[in-house]
């Protein structure tokens, strides 16, 4: 079993968002996964994500790969259209998907065995065509779901739970994100939902694709001592590079910051995201400068997390294809069929 | 016997040199001229420099297969003359570049050497080699024109619609070459040959077109929003002239924007899934590919027949195995297509013998993914996909709709609509479908993981069973509404012949041929998988049926005996599958072959039937005579080229014969 039924229950005390909705409303099924697994975490910043944005529930198109972190999408937001899909190849189905009805929000969910080896490629051609998703790559340096092998995140000198070392060295998503031009950028912290969510919403808000690497401890076969991706070492390590906010178009701008101190950046709908406690000379759009910060930091062992590069002007899939604004799935037969008379035209080239 | 608009020519040259377009208009001007012509471009895997050869074939009586039965040939590529002058049949004729001699050995006394010095004739009129090299091209369809009679104001106005007046230094160039070899050839031959043409009107109705081109149109008039693909010869001119066409007719007139998605995927693999999540989300989508492509996107294919989404593959075979020969033309792909992806899979799979059956199938194509909501397979091949065939202008009904099958719309959940993804609640093993985002009671979980027929994740044997289990009724019940096999009877015919996709022209010729040779025999074409209740009935119906096809491993033959109720010994194996396009003498060989041989493998009753209208010697069929008795006895109801079939009843041949 991969959920278990839950009882829903409107209890009238509970908060509603916009369209009403409570936060129940944004749940899935119950998780089948390892009690304490930080996957479990990054579900629930997902649930507090799309309730605080009142997106219609029915208007979510949640797909996955294989992994345990690929069963997740069952777990949030039940009236959603999921698709859990083959190991590594979830964005290809989320290019189709959003090539055919670009109205809908799309949110891929990804491990990092899915991502960073099976599925690399797909991943890097989803950056680069810079689909309209929010792709979150549940990252906790094995392959949970096969019992603990080492991911190609795993760094150098991380301790396996059989005791092996590994000596390759990794692939860092936001790396590799960074240097394919991704237009957002952002690393999380599965146990830290006060961080991730308002990432989480300004990805979801972001026109073109979003990265959000979680750490995202595995508890039954890589948080033992030795391992780097466990939640002791994240928490012990992980230094908050950027803050930041997220403000929705409808909200009111409150001055809470210091002048000085914050940094906004308007995405392309209106809304703002509010850099706070950004370190001195960071730019968040210069990607180049959160390349070098992000590498600095790693090479004095931290692991830096935020919302680390975004470029708002970033011109997602459906502008380099020069679709028309209606979704394809849309369009009437009667746009797309030149009819009778137009098949003698295009004939007439072949006499 | 060739003679007036009866002929074949074979035309050597170097891949990249301009041949091509030189070719290309030759075969044209013979069809402007109302004459039924065929085009074969045999080409390498190569951009330039290596050899390549393009055969054309007249039929005034309307027979499009390839001929390898080479009344003249064209030899323009010195690597490559000794075989080519071997190839022209005893009295035929081989046109050469006479600027340099050619050397002692290459002359045959059976043939008469047409020789043009084309360079020499080149170098004095043009300047640049480029230039020199088009205008040699251009002169030997000058001279051939002459020798055949090719009408002169044909390929004027074909080269003036070509240029046009913005061009007009290309076109006075080209006009001045082609006169150049034109008025040679008259001067010095003595034109025209007895292998010539004659003005018909035969062609007046057809179109000249590849089938990869046709296809294309065919998506486009389906209503194809999403296609997805990677470049891979023989397929890549399919999307390319989709995506050309779309930018024309899908073009949003006021904001300039397209009504489609074009998609050059990183792989075959995200291309399968860029147009399955397309699929999904109830865009008409498809992929275009060959062999390799469809091995590589197998795991795909797979989730879409599993989790029922309606897309269509297009895969133009090429010869395999691997890499194989990549510009070369195969029918390998069946079995792979029927059954593609791990686990019980089975698809359906339309078969298309040209262009024109490319259009109209790939459109079937859309309708038949929607209403079984499965992936569909449309098999070409390189013969049909890249070569210019004349074929019937395509119709078009502007009543057609697509067919979207069992969707369920917003209107319908809204008023409570009871929706169990999986579930069949019409007893045609379909269930209904609904299409993401339209309405909260269509939400459900999509996964290529053991579901029940409420679409729920199960590892339980009977919810698993039920919905595998329906998967096979659903495939049953295709088999009547994919288009059925195409089949033809003569009187008199005992047994059948069956073949599929491309080997159509070929076959029927054969028919033709094998009847005036005292072998009537019935036809039938098979145009889908699953097969209907006719293909099993005809098989049925004959006691020996000659099944042909175009792969080593007799893969129809294979399909035919596990999906129909024929058993064994009433199928006959023709197969050939050297790369080349099939023809009439191959398959004529064959089955004259197997009929000789049938005297002694236990089926003697059924095949001596039809060995003795053969008039073949008897005493080839005699109950121990044995194969070589059928030798002996009877080269009279032989093919033109004496080709021994195999020694039961299987013919294979891997030459692809001719070449
Ligand atoms: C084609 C294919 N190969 C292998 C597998 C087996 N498999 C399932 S999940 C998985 C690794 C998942 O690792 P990750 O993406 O990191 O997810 P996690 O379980 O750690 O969340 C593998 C190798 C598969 N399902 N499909
Ligand atoms: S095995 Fe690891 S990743 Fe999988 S559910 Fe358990 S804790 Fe989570
Ligand atoms: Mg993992």
């Amino acid at each position: 079993m991969t959920h278990i039924e839950k009882p829903r229950v409107h209890h009238p005390a509970l908060e509603q968002n916009e369209l009403g909705l409570t936060r129940r409303d944004y749940e899935g099924r119950m998780s089948t996964l390892c009690a304490g697994c930080g996957h479990d975490s990054v579900t629930a910043a997902i649930i507090e994500t799309f309730w605080k944005l009142s997106v219609p529930p029915h208007r979510v198109a949640k797909l996955s790969g294989i992994g345990c972190s690929a069963k997740t999408p069952t777990y949030f937001v039940k009236e959603a259209h999921g698709f859990n899909a083959v190991h590594g190849r979830m964005p290809s189905l989320v290019t189709g998907g959003n090539a055919a009805n670009r109205d809908l929000v799309y949110i891929g969910i990804s491990g990092d065995g899915d991502s960073l080896s099976i599925g690399l490629g797909q991943l890097c051609h989803a950056i680069r065509r810079n689909v309209d998703m929010l792709y979150v790559l549940e990252n906790n340096g094995v392959y949970g779901l096969t019992k603990g092998q080492f991911s190609a995140s795993a760094d150098v000198g991380s301790v396996a739970k059989t005791g092996e070392v590994n000596r390759q060295r990794p692939i860092d998503p936001v790396l590799l994100a960074l240097s394919l031009g991704a237009s957002f950028v952002a690393r999380g912290f599965s146990g830290d939902k006060a961080q991730l969510v308002p990432i989480l919403e300004a990805g979801l808000r972001h026109r073109g694709l979003a990265l959000v690497d979680v750490i995202s401890p595995c508890v039954t076969f890589n948080d033992h001592e030795g391992s780097t991706k466990s939640y002791r070492y994240t928490r012990e390590h992980e230094v908050e590079a950027v803050e930041a906010d997220f403000v929705p178009l409808r909200r009111e701008l409150t001055a809470e910051y210091e002048a000085g101190d914050v940094r906004e950046v308007a995405m392309h709908d209106g809304s703002v995201v509010r850099f706070r406690k950004v370190p001195a000379h960071y730019d968040p759009t210069d990607r180049d400068a959160a390349y070098a910060y992000v590498r600095g930091r790693q090479e004095a062992g931290e692991v830096p997390t935020g919302l680390l590069h975004l470029d708002p002007t970033g011109q997602d899939m459906h502008r380099a294809l020069g679709t028309v604004e209606t979704p394809l799935v849309d369009l009437p037969f009667e746009a797309l069929c030149p009819g009778r008379d137009k098949l003698a035209e295009i004939l007439a080239a072949f006499r | 016997m060739s003679g007036v608009n009866d002929l074949a020519l074979k035309i050597a040259t170097v891949n990249g040199t301009g041949s091509a377009s030189a070719n290309g208009l030759l075969m044209q001007s013979i069809f402007r001229m109302g004459i039924p012509v065929t085009g074969k471009n045999v080409f390498p895997s190569n951009i330039q420099g290596l050899p390549t050869w393009y055969e054309i074939r007249v039929s005034g009586e309307g027979w499009t297969a390839r001929s390898p039965e080479y009344d003249l040939v064209v030899a323009m590529n010195p690597a490559t003359y000794a075989r080519d002058i071997a190839e022209v049949q005893p009295g035929g004729w081989v046109l050469h570049d006479s600027s340099w001699p050619l050397a002692r050995e290459l002359r045959r006394e059976d043939v008469t050497f047409l020789g043009v010095p084309l360079a020499r004739m080149g170098s004095e009129h043009f300047h640049g080699s480029r230039t020199l090299i088009l205008m040699k091209n251009v002169g030997y369809v000058g001279a051939l024109a002459a020798l055949l009679e090719v009408d002169r104001d044909v390929v004027r106005s074909l080269l003036e619609e070509r240029f046009g007046e913005k061009k007009r230094a290309l076109l006075d160039a080209n006009f001045k070459a082609f006169d150049l070899g034109f008025e040679f050839a008259r001067e010095h031959f003595e034109p025209p040959l007895p292998i010539r043409l004659s003005p018909m009107d035969a062609t007046r109705d057809s179109v000249l077109i590849d089938g990869n081109t046709a296809a294309a149109i065919g998506c486009l008039y389906a209503g194809a929003t999403v296609a997805s693909w990677y470049p891979i010869t023989p397929s890549t001119s399919l999307v390319q002239a989709f995506e050309a066409y779309a930018n024309r007719y899908r073009k949003d007139p006021e904001t300039g924007k397209l009504r489609v998605a074009v998609i050059q995927a990183e792989d075959e693999l995200a291309a399968a899934g860029m147009a399955i999540g397309a699929g999904w989300m109830g865009a008409r989508s498809f992929t275009s590919t060959s062999g390799a492509g469809i091995s590589l996107m197998s795991e795909f294919i797979g989730l879409a027949y599993y989790t029922e989404i309606p897309v269509v593959f297009f895969d133009i075979q090429r010869v395999g195995p691997s890499t194989g020969m990549p510009t070369r033309t195969q029918q390998g792909d069946i079995l792979m297509v029927a059954y593609a992806s791990h686990g019980d899979t089975k698809h359906i799979a339309l078969f298309p013998a040209d262009p024109k059956e490319c259009f109209e199938l790939a459109v079937a194509a859309f309708d038949l993914a929607e209403r079984f909501q499965t992936p569909v397979f449309v098999v070409s091949d390189l013969d049909i996909g890249m070569n210019d065939w004349v074929v019937p202008r395509f119709e078009w009904d502007d009543g057609y709709r697509p067919d979207r099958g069992k969707v369920l719309t917003a209107g319908e959940l809204e008023a409570g609509a009871v929706f169990h993804r999986y579930e069949d609640v019409d007893g045609d093993g379909i269930p209904w479908r609904t299409l993401p985002g339209v309405h909260p009671r269509g939400a459900f979980f999509t996964r290529g993981s053991g579901h029940d027929r409420y679409a729920r994740y199960t590892e339980d044997a009977g919810p698993y069973t039920d919905v595998v289990d329906r998967l096979t009724r659903k495939h049953a019940t295709a088999a009547a509404h994919v288009p059925a096999p195409v089949v033809a009877r003569r009187p008199g015919a005992s047994l059948g012949l069956v073949t599929i996709g491309g080997c159509d022209a070929a076959c029927r010729e054969a028919v033709h041929h094998l009847a005036e040779r005292g072998v009537p025999l019935d036809y039938m074409r098979i145009r889908a998988f699953p097969f209907g209740d006719e293909v099993g009935a005809f098989l049925l119906e004959h006691p020996t049926n000659f099944i042909v096809e175009q792969n080593r491993d007799a893969q129809l033959h294979h399909l035919l005996l596990v999906e129909t109720a024929v058993t064994r010994d009433r199928l006959a194996s023709v197969r050939r599958y050297g790369g080349l396009p099939l023809s009439a003498v191959h398959v004529v060989d064959d089955v004259l072959g197997l009929l000789r041989e049938s005297g002694g493998n236990g089926h003697g009753a059924a095949v001596a039937g039809a060995g003795s209208a053969a008039g073949t010697a008897s005493g080839a069929r005699g109950p121990n005579g044995g194969g070589g008795g059928g030798r002996a006895g009877g080269p009279g109801g032989e093919a033109r080229r004496g080709r021994g079939a195999g020694p039961s009843r299987s013919a294979g041949r891997g030459d692809g014969g001719g070449s």
